[in-house]
């Protein structure tokens, strides 16, 4: 499923890398649900969020700089940062 | 606006850097005690990786540059010990102060 | 660089061993006060117990590559659990016996048409449970914001070079999951026992960043 990553830029303790920000992928694998590393930081309790696998093409990242398109990057990516495409 | 709208320092990814040092150290004690205050007190719910992370991360670049790993990881240890109220500010300095006065080295400090 | 000992003795130096650093007679450090007088703060309070701590260090000195080696070793002449590993790695590294505590662990298969690196580009996370405590340059700038960005010339400058044809998946470990690479098994080394292969097992190239080759 193709899911675009939010580009959010809030402040705080954030996992989602600024790189992967707006960039489009496939879900990989859908992992299960966590502690929120975003509340964690700060000692607050919120629920428990989704996490997600997500693969992007190299090209889609970085464009003509990537060294091959076809490479890709997987990274965790908390649900509440992608949106569907 | 620029497309990294808010990037912070510690977020990597992408930029550029020069070559990879290869270097590798074994760990002192010392640096094996922080490792182990760390896990220790994460898993009697007074810190977290994610709050161990955090206040890597507010100590901003220049301390990335000039501190080594260990040395940021018990900074950042301690801020957090005291803002879990596990330990005071004063009970700190006053017991730094103590040990400082056992000897100039590691191990007669220890 | 760190490798495999197998054939002299460990007296007087650290688990992996090397010397250890000649710390005890070295200029006390702000730090070390620190982390001397936390420590013995949060054991006058009864927060943690000096046993704890010691058997804490003890267990993560007893986490080494060699741990990891003997897991790819057994996925190269088990295929059933080469197929449990891919599955849940976790489960099947606790299944051989290593406590690796809560650690979330993905197992990653290089093959003819894939080579696999991981790196994580927010802060230095790693399969430390499994393998131990990362090498420096992992954590360093370099490493983490170069790899995501030219995975090939890094591993070049690694000394493993990459056919064009095969494709490079880099893995930025960014939450909860920590992931180690199963290289693929050298033809050179086909026919050996478990044992025997664990041996050729680098750390690298349980990172991704090396291939697998004959112990020295």
């Amino acid at each position: 499923m193709k899911v675009r990553v939010k580009s959010h830029w809030p402040p705080g303790h954030i996992r989602t890398p600024a790189y992967l920000r707006g960039k489009i992928g496939q879900i990989e694998r859908r992992i299960g649900l966590f502690n929120n590393p975003e509340d964690s930081a700060y000692r607050q309790d919120g629920p428990q969020r989704e996490l997600v696998r997500v693969r992007f093409n190299m090209a889609d990242i970085w464009g003509a700089r990537a060294e091959r398109g076809e490479d890709v990057i997987e990274a965790e990516i908390y649900a509440h940062w992608l949106e569907p495409v | 606006m620029t497309e990294f709208f808010g990037k912070r320092w510690h977020d990597m990814g992408g930029d550029p850097a020069g070559p990879i040092n290869p270097d590798e150290h074994d760990f002192a004690l010392w640096e094996k005690r922080v490792d182990a205050l760390m896990v220790l007190t994460s898993a009697a719910g007074l810190m977290t990786t994610d709050s161990l992370r955090r206040v890597l991360e507010d100590m901003g670049p220049d301390a990335y540059e000039t501190m080594t790993y260990y040395e940021r990881w018990i900074a950042s240890v301690a801020q957090n010990m005291v803002e879990a109220g596990a330990v005071t500010t004063e009970e700190l300095g006053a017991k730094m102060a103590e040990v400082r006065a056992r000897g100039t080295t590691y191990g007669a400090a220890s | 660089m760190p490798h495999d000992h197998h054939d002299h003795s460990h007296e007087g130096l650290s688990p992996s061993g090397h010397p250890y650093r000649a710390d005890n007679d070295t200029d006390l450090s702000y730090w070390q006060v620190m982390e001397i007088a936390l420590r013995e703060l949060l054991i006058e309070k009864g927060h943690l117990s000096a046993a704890q701590i010691h058997a804490q260090i003890n267990a993560m000195d007893s986490r080494s590559p060699a741990n990891g080696a003997r897991v790819v070793a057994r996925a190269w002449v088990d295929p059933e659990f080469k197929a449990a590993l891919l599955a849940d790695a976790g489960e099947a590294s606790r299944a051989m016996g290593f406590d690796i505590g809560p650690m979330h662990l993905i197992a990653l298969e290089n093959t003819d048409k894939v080579h696999n690196v991981v790196v994580c580009t927010l802060c230095s996370c790693y399969p430390r449970n499994l393998l131990g405590l990362p090498p420096d340059w992992y954590k360093s700038r370099a490493y983490r914001s170069r790899t995501v960005i030219e995975p090939r010339k890094v591993l070049s400058e690694f000394g493993l070079n990459l056919p064009e044809q095969m494709q490079v998946r880099v893995h930025d470990s960014t939450a909860d999951m920590r992931y180690i690479v199963i290289p693929a098994q050298p033809e050179d080394s086909f026919g050996l026992c478990e044992e025997a292969l664990a041996a050729w097992v680098t750390r690298d190239s349980m990172i991704g960043v090396g291939l697998p080759s004959a112990p020295q």
